[in-house]
């Protein structure tokens, strides 16, 4: 980081070397013990960072495995414990983190014009919990491994897996503290330290959709937490709780399981809808369209996905009526969720359109969630889901939610805050050339799994049938491009902290708080408590003959 | 079996078609949709880029109308998928009456899959086309999942309950078996196949010397050999456990006042769990047979004490050939000459056009 602080003339700018946020303090303890939601947001990011390469190289490894039909690279425990550490490290220790934990945190306060969270200290404590809970899980996973798939299904995880089943759920366990702290935080802070004048209803979208995940994160937490420790008690001092040996019931995991890691779902992806809007209003220069429609439809999506859990059990025996009356309530969440998509596109209607690196990511989000949410619609279903159920088509439609729509969103949003965050710009030609690389690798990867799946490929398959194998490789092909397209923005972001040309206050000519401030802003964001007199989002007309209204 | 490249899976089960039309529905909103949202997408971002400066950039104003109209748009077309979508569920998950029985016992990593008159497979299940089998699944240790993609079926197969799962196959041949649900390590390898014949073959294949006794009879020895006679020797007032002769779905009574029907699911749990369930007027003096019989030894006594007579049952009287296709699928002396001919199947073409 300190690359960043050398002082270089800057002749175009006029020179206002402010103390910033990272130049406040040089030393190792002054990151380590920082209170300043800033900072703790760079800390997640070299966290989740690391956890997104370690989770990649193994979906690396197991891409290049499904190759050929038969086992030649890993044996069939490997490969187990290969795609358990993918989905594991993938989506306690990137996807549930990624976009909250680190947008969030550094932007959370600034957007409402506040100077810090309103609980400085428990958001470093929630930092901790992430990386003792990360680190000691990554540990457990690649040294001695677990081998249950992240679904963690019971009784194969409580009394038949003999791998690290109990140390990697201590590790998911503390992990969950960081996530319910952080959601504390979130809902306090949007309550509580909004400046004069920011109504709830000229808060920018990012924070009604960070409002919806944190209560997503306190309500649902704690029942994985529960889930997880009930599989400890079962399976360290054999108390029969999942096991039918014991007198437990398989299927209750399921439930706990599931009531939390649907609505994680949308843990995942409504802070990237968040993202999605400030990207979609800052590269139309338009106030976005609906804007109150697209507010209230993260916290009917908050609802909701406590409601949907079944339609993961449609062929677990449960009862078929049970089944219908998950299935219309998930094909439900499709409205709250096409109202954005819609509100979106139409916010580029009479817009000043531009197509910078975040735009094109933004974009791509646009069309892949859309994607991966129509085939939703299938799995909803009953009579569609009874067949694609585990195979290849589940893993193709979450991949297009969780990396087309969330990882895609957070790459579009790293770029657009990258000069607010680092006070530098990166290479703007890498930039869109990685993104569209992204968007193809993905598909490449993705849309040939759908295939596979109505086939009847059924996932979590180290051998196949030689049917299978054409798709299985363009799968494979489309993720090392994938793989490789993630490495550009890695290489380039970090280049440019040296080399990068300094940022502007506002380079994107963006209207929200954090573009008011300097790039990298001080440690307590704002000079003097800003007061709010107008809208979100709201643009100046560009045609400069037009009246403004 | 899957070894040749395809795009889309064969067809082989009643249930195919129905599925097959829904999901290709499906697909083509898919298509629509996305297409519509790209160009859509493309066409504003491009006519309003920012250099283009010959157009209208007035902002309209945000009505609520054209949000009404995307609700009132969405909703039908959600509630006319959940429908199609129940119904194919609906004809998925409702064994027909007459079909023909056969239990699955899913162990790491096998399938072992008995006849109703005894003849045993592991790893491959012949059927016969053109007559619904129903398969009674329960897994000895984690759970697994029944899946024929060429039929378009699956069902988890769960330790500790019976899950129930149907198909008719159409068109003879050979069909992948696979396991759906993560086992454990060799999870990819747990596969088998459906071997799919004309109702001849079947019969002649069934009827194969094999040594393989009916389960009931196996079931009889089992009795026998656990000494369940001593209590459940049948009527007499002294008996310390309920007599077990016409029992078979006819409802219980049990001590606390409540009344269940003993199905397959009451007799496992009253086996394996006897202190569970009391039967009224009877002492909870039953040892525990939990990890003492094998789910296919719990099959096997539940097939004798389905022999033993109970309700939907046809008892001795019922003549070879003349299956009664609304009786409750029937173990005891079921001959093969038995299979229902097509026509006798009461189910329609209709089911297949959603």
């Amino acid at each position: 980081m300190s690359a960043v602080l050398e002082p270089q003339p800057v002749p175009a700018e006029p020179v206002r070397r402010q103390r910033d946020y990272i130049n406040a303090a040089y030393t190792v303890k002054s990151w380590l013990l920082t209170v300043d939601h800033k900072r703790i947001g760079l800390l997640y990011l070299a966290g989740v960072t690391v956890f997104f390469f370690i989770g990649g190289a193994a979906a690396v490894l197991f891409r290049l495995e499904l190759m050929t039909p038969q086992a030649d690279l890993v044996e069939s425990e490997t490969y187990n414990k290969l795609f358990t550490l993918h989905g594991i490290i993938m989506i306690f220790f990137f996807l549930v983190p990624a976009i909250p934990a680190v947008l969030g945190n550094f932007l959370l306060p600034i957007m409402i014009g506040a100077r810090d969270m309103a609980f400085p200290k428990l958001n470093l404590m929630s930092w901790y919990l992430f990386m003792i809970g990360g680190l000691f899980t990554l540990y457990v996973t690649i040294v001695g491994g677990v081998d249950t798939g992240w679904t963690f299904y019971t009784p194969y995880s409580s009394t038949y897996s003999n791998t690290y089943v109990m140390a990697t759920g201590v590790g998911v366990f503390i992990t969950g503290f960081s996530s319910i702290l952080t959601g504390v935080n979130f809902i306090v802070t949007t309550h509580k330290m909004r400046c004069p004048g920011m109504t709830w209803f000229r808060m920018p979208l990012f924070i009604w959709s960070h409002y919806a995940t944190a209560l997503i994160f306190v309500l649902g937490t704690p029942v994985l937490a529960i889930a997880v420790g009930l599989v400890a008690i079962e399976r360290g001092f054999g108390i029969g709780i999942f096991d039918p040996r014991l007198g437990g019931d398989p299927i209750l995991f399921q439930h706990l399981f599931w009531f939390y890691s649907h609505p994680a779902v949308y843990i995942m992806v409504l802070p990237a809808m968040g993202v999605q809007s400030e990207l979609i209003a800052a590269f139309s220069k338009n106030r976005i369209f609906g804007y109150s429609f697209v507010a209230f439809s993260s916290l009917a999506i908050a609802v909701l996905s406590f409601l949907v859990w079944g339609h993961h059990m449609f062929v677990s025996g449960q009862s078929i009526y049970g089944g219908l009356i998950f299935s219309i309530l998930s094909l439900l969440i499709a409205i709250p969720s096409g109202i954005k998509v819609f509100n979106w596109a139409f916010t580029l209607h009479r817009g000043t359109n531009s197509f910078y690196t975040p735009m094109l990511y933004a974009m791509g989000f646009l069309g892949l969630f859309t994607v991966g949410g129509l085939t939703g619609l299938f799995l909803a279903a009953v009579g569609i889901d009874v067949h694609v159920h585990d195979t290849y088509f589940i893993v193709a439609h979450f991949h297009y939610i969780m990396v087309g729509g969330t990882v895609m969103a957070y790459l579009g949003g790293i770029h657009y805050w990258w000069p607010k965050i680092t006070g530098r710009m990166y290479h703007e030609g890498w930039g869109r050339f990685s993104a569209v690389l992204v968007f193809v690798g993905f598909n490449l990867t993705f849309l040939p799994q759908f295939i596979l799946g109505y086939l009847g490929m059924p996932r979590r398959y180290h051998v196949y049938d030689a049917g299978f194998q054409v798709l299985n490789v363009m799968s494979s092909a489309g993720a090392s491009i994938l793989g490789i397209a993630y490495l550009f923005p890695f290489t380039y972001l970090l280049w440019s902290l040296k080399y990068g040309p300094k940022a502007s206050e506002n380079p994107w000519g963006a209207v929200g708080l954090e573009w008011t401030i300097p790039s990298p802003p001080p440690t307590h964001n704002f000079a003097r408590t800003p007061v709010v007199t107008w809208e979100a989002y709201e643009y100046p007309r560009s045609n400069p003959d037009e009246v403004f209204e | 079996m899957n070894t040749e490249f395809e795009l889309f899976p064969k067809a082989a089960s009643t249930t195919a078609p129905p599925v097959d039309a829904l999901y290709m529905f499906m697909v083509g909103l898919t298509v629509v949709m996305s297409l519509f949202v790209a160009v859509l997408v493309i066409s504003l971002a491009i006519k309003y880029r920012r250099n283009n400066l010959g157009v209208n950039r007035t902002q309209l104003p945000t009505g609520i109308k054209t949000e009404l109209i995307l609700i009132g748009l969405t909703l039908p077309v959600l509630m006319f998928i959940f429908a199609w979508g129940a119904k194919v569920g609906f004809f998925l998950m409702r064994p027909p009456a007459n079909a023909r029985a056969i239990t699955v016992v899913g162990k790491q990593w096998m399938w072992k899959l008995q006849h109703s008159n005894g003849r045993r497979e592991i790893d491959a299940l012949h059927v016969p086309i053109n007559q619904p089998v129903k398969l009674t699944m329960i897994s000895q240790d984690v759970i697994h999942s029944f899946f024929v993609p060429a039929f378009r079926t699956k069902a988890d197969v769960i330790p500790g309950r019976y899950n129930h799962t149907w198909f008719e196959a159409t068109k003879p041949g050979e069909y992948r078996l696979y396991c759906a649900e993560y086992c454990g390590t060799n999870h990819s390898r747990m596969i088998g196949k459906i071997i799919a014949m004309t109702p001849g073959d079947f019969a002649n294949w069934l009827s194969g010397d094999t040594g393989d006794e009916a389960p009931e009879v196996t079931g009889a020895k089992l009795f026998e050999q656990l000494q369940c006679a001593t209590c459940h020797k049948g009527g007499g007032e002294q008996s310390r456990g309920p007599a077990l002769e016409d029992l078979y779905l006819k409802p219980v009574a049990l001590a606390d006042g409540s009344t269940v029907t003993a199905d397959d699911a009451y007799l496992r749990e009253s086996i394996l769990r006897p202190a569970a369930k009391i039967v009224a007027g009877y002492q909870p003096l039953m040892p525990t047979f939990e990890g003492q019989i094998d789910e296919e030894g719990v099959l096997h006594l539940i097939a004798y004490i389905k022999s033993l007579g109970g309700a939907g049952q046809m008892p001795e009287e019922t003549e070879p050939g003349q299956a009664d296709p609304q009786a409750e699928a029937n173990t005891a002396g079921e001959n093969t000459s038995a299979i229902p001919s097509p026509e006798q199947n009461p189910r329609g073409e209709a089911e297949d056009n959603p």
